[in-house]
């Protein structure tokens, strides 16, 4: 079975690389927005409202689209969610506010929320300008450790409420993982970034770069020279496999060569194997594999170690990925990774099944997958070191993440935290949410 | 297979589909198609005298609905623009080419005898089955004094109507505007003058819409508008109103209708039969998809028909008729209330917040077990509908007749009519 491994750039023409790294998910034009914006019912104490972690006024901004208003629509957005533009792109409607929506109950086909989301949100940022305005000046400064959706989020909300808020970001750009995780084709045309300027175009939010907790930022001095604090700084850590060989020329983080995706300048300078496996079953997972097919791997396999409902990527994302040529195998997880000259070769994997307890163990049986390349996308996870250092008041961290109240306050009286730092679902629309529910968490606290 | 065919005041054509005096029947070419096509009679545009009107660029204005086009519509257009010897030529050769179709010749001509004279006896060479005399167009022919003018006094009506019998053996058909206070005036005025029918409607007085840039109405003509002849789908309504009205006035008894307002469908056709009407006439629908539009319209109505065991349009001729009656006479005992099916409702909420804001607050919102619910409170529903009409979803709210036990009483026996109180004995 040996074979040299096949790692090269370049392996599509320019017009490929463009097609496949296009909007995934074209916008509507205004006729096909107000078609979509007539199949709303405007439902009262809509299900599409309460499916939303923001809670935008759906039925509302959809009416505007359909009179025309789409100002009035994008304001209806923005005021709930202030990346509203990018959830609009990233969000999974499918299990959101789509799933929701009584259309499907009747027909099984919502009403496109996200896409008319979009329509909205684009067109108020084509338009230019800010839609909002700060409210008198507090004197307040707060620090906002991470410039992802939750920080950009708080930052934004503090700022509105009058307050100054200053944004820590390790990474040299903000944005977080809109501009450094998602998948290219689902943000294109440097959108991340374009929100970010929108964002603070409101003024009172201070981007400061390359500033990390732990190495050259630390929680007390923060406390000591702001009134309050918020913690948006995600999961720095990848989970490992667990196996021998992970350190093997070829075997990858997704995450990693995903953010190096996203920043290159020219796709066709990136190294793709011709034969690639992934292993995991969310969102990242789906997001690799269809990377690489879209970068012109001929043969992407994503294995799963259970059934295709215990995928944490919805339905929706599954089929996209078989649509991509991505083929998919459940049951079966990684039992070893087999390098040939320090390079990855192939990955062998154990079928898996549920025990009569409900367990998932491993079979026995063994199959053998070649590989130039293998993205392991099992799991992020959160790294408490850094909020820890240099200090006696320790934060108290529960399940792996950092304990917060509904409001995002954590065991410290003048520190919140949100996004992917805290428990709850991984998504920019949560994160969002988290930031600015901290936010007026801390106005009041402020003002108290 | 039903019998489609059709008389109505002696004109006969094989199904009762009319085109309307309108932009599609101005010119034979246009007539010619039609037929092709199936349409069973047309009404010629308006004739007039010489020389030809002229007419505006702009002319047509329209008003959709959530996402449907033409739902109303609207023409400032005045009659045919081209020569009368034209015209006539043409409606000649159309008679003579296609002999089992109803012709139909518009008339409009200034309100002297003589020219009323005139006209008839050069229309009368071309063999048509009839005139149907135009006192409705609403938009410029009324400021000549002609049109709406005219159908707005019901003397001049009888008049000119008179005119008319007097001056030809075709049967007259009296086209009458909508544009009045009470149809039944001009409907018996055309009678009393000798009308061999009755059409209606005529478009009604409309604006569109106002050209929020130009600020100026639709349709925009060089930065003005004027108003036009409404009709479309959303007049349907006015225009059964109307027919239904004459249809049960017993000083109209036996006088035909042919029908106009609206009719898109043979659905729309059949109801107008069943107030009465002999033909119907379409317009808006045919400028809208074409004239192929008739197919569906002769073969839906007669496979409806074939359902029901009709044979002939006659046997539901005027049926709802007498089923159309003054409020006075409905029954006040009646009692229906709202019921809705759990397993179809979608929980859209739009029957409980119209209900609450807008009625009798006779619909509860509720959560069991953390699922939406809507119920009726039965004790406060005073079944009007609303809910069934707000509901997206078909048969999902229905309304339920009450036994309540009482007798059929109508408002002059009831009680509690003020106007009703017996003198004393």
């Amino acid at each position: 079975m040996t074979t040299s491994p096949d790692i090269e750039p370049g392996r599509l023409s320019a017009e490929d690389y463009d097609r496949n790294f296009a909007d995934v998910h074209p916008p509507l034009d205004r006729k096909s927005a107000l078609i979509d914006a007539s199949r709303c019912y405007f439902c009262h104490d809509a299900p599409c409202i309460e499916a939303c972690p923001t809670g935008i006024d759906i039925p509302s901004f959809i009416r505007k689209i359909s009179t025309d208003n789409v100002r009035g629509a994008a304001i209806d957005i923005l005021k709930e969610n202030i990346m509203g533009g990018a959830c609009a792109r990233v969000c999974p409607t499918e299990v959101l506010c789509e799933q929701a929506c009584v259309r499907t109950a009747q027909e099984n086909k919502p009403v496109r929320i996200g896409l008319l989301q979009r329509y909205a949100t684009d067109h108020l940022m084509a338009d230019g300008g800010h839609p909002f305005e700060r409210a008198p000046a507090s004197g307040k400064r707060i620090a906002v450790v991470g410039g992802g959706p939750a920080g950009l989020a708080c930052a934004h909300r503090l700022s509105m409420l009058g307050h100054e808020a200053t944004v820590f970001e390790t990474r040299p750009k903000a944005g977080g993982l809109n501009e450094f995780g998602i998948a290219a084709y689902k943000v294109p045309d440097n959108f991340a970034q374009r929100e970010v300027d929108f964002i603070l175009e409101l003024g009172g939010i201070e981007l400061r770069l390359g500033q990390t907790l732990g190495l050259n930022l630390n929680l007390p001095d923060l406390r000591r020279e702001y009134d309050a604090v918020f913690l948006g700084i995600g999961q720095a850590g990848v989970r490992k496999l667990g196996l021998a060989g992970e350190e093997l020329q070829g075997v990858h983080n997704a995450v990693d060569f995903i953010e190096g995706l996203r920043q290159a300048q020219d796709l066709s300078r990136l190294s793709v194997g011709r034969r690639i496996v992934v292993i995991g079953g969310g969102n990242t997972a789906i997001d690799i594999a269809v990377q690489t097919k879209r970068l012109g791997a001929e043969d992407v396999t994503l294995v799963y170690r259970r059934g295709p409902e215990a995928m944490s990527a919805t339905g929706h994302e599954q089929e996209f990925a078989q649509v991509n040529g991505v083929r998919i195998r459940h049951w079966a997880q990684p039992a070893g990774l087999i390098g040939e000259d320090g390079r990855i070769a192939a990955v062998e994997f154990e079928y898996t099944e549920l025990d009569s307890a409900g367990r998932l163990s491993g079979t026995g049986e063994r199959f053998r997958l070649e590989a130039d390349m293998v993205f392991k996308a099992i799991g992020q996870a959160f790294i408490a070191s850094p909020v820890q250092s240099g200090t006696a008041d320790l934060l108290e961290i529960a399940d792996g993440r950092i304990a917060v109240d509904e409001e995002g306050r954590t065991s410290l009286p003048d520190v919140w935290a949100g996004g992917d730092c805290v428990a709850g679902e991984d998504l920019t629309v949560q994160a969002v949410q988290d930031g600015k529910v901290a936010a007026h968490a801390i106005d009041r606290f402020l003002r108290d | 297979m039903a019998d489609l065919s059709c008389e109505i005041a002696g004109v006969k054509s094989p199904n009762p589909f009319w085109l309307a005096s309108a932009p599609p029947t101005d010119k034979e070419y246009n007539v010619v198609r039609a037929f092709k096509a199936g349409w069973g009679g047309v009404v010629w545009k308006t004739l007039g005298e010489d020389p030809p009107i002229v007419n505006t660029t702009s002319r047509y204005g329209a008003m959709g609905f959530n996402g449907a086009r033409m739902a109303g519509f609207n023409n400032i257009e005045l009659i045919t623009d081209r020569p009368l010897e034209v015209n006539l030529r043409e409606i000649k050769q159309v008679k003579r080419d296609w002999p089992d179709r109803a012709m139909v010749v518009s008339l409009m001509v200034p309100c002297e005898e003589e020219n009323w004279r005139s006209i008839l006896a050069r229309v009368e060479e071309t063999d048509a089955d009839a005139v149907e005399l135009n006192f409705g167009c609403p938009h410029g022919m009324s400021e000549r004094g002609m049109g709406a003018a005219v159908g707005q006094v019901p003397e001049y009506i009888e008049m000119v109507t008179r005119w008319c019998k007097s001056h030809t053996r075709m049967p007259v058909f009296v086209k009458l505007t909508p544009n009045v206070t009470n149809i039944l005036a001009p409907a018996r005025a055309a009678k009393a003058g000798g009308a061999d029918a009755v059409s209606l409607i005529n478009t009604i007085n409309s604006i569109m819409s106002i050209d929020l840039d130009q600020m100026a109405p639709t349709p925009t003509v060089n930065g003005k508008g004027s108003h036009g002849g409404y009709c479309g789908p959303a007049v349907k309504p006015i225009a059964m109103h109307m027919v239904g009205e004459i249809a049960r006035d017993p000083d109209c008894a036996g006088l035909p209708i042919s029908a106009i307002g609206g009719i898109s469908t043979w659905r729309d056709a059949a109801e107008f039969i069943t107030l009465n009407a002999g033909s119907v006439q379409v317009c808006t629908a045919a400028m809208h998809r074409g004239f192929k539009i008739v197919d569906d319209m002769i073969d839906g109505l007669s496979n409806w028909m074939d359902d029901k065991g009709y044979k002939g349009l006659d046997d539901f001729r005027g049926a709802a008729v007498p089923n159309v009656t003054d409020w006075q006479y409905l029954d006040i005992n009646y009692e229906l209330i709202a019921k809705i099916d759990q397993d179809l409702c979608i929980k859209c909420g739009l029957c409980h917040i119209a209900c609450e804001d807008t009625s009798h607050q006779a619909i509860a919102k509720l959560r069991a077990d953390g699922e939406r619910r809507y119920e009726v409170i039965d004790k406060e529903c005073v079944g009007c509908n609303l809910c069934m009409h707000v509901c997206p979803v078909d048969d999902c709210i229905t309304m339920v007749e009450v036994d309540n036990g009482k007798p059929y009483m109508n408002w002059t026996e009831d009680p509690r009519n003020p106007m009703n109180r017996q003198a004393a004995e």
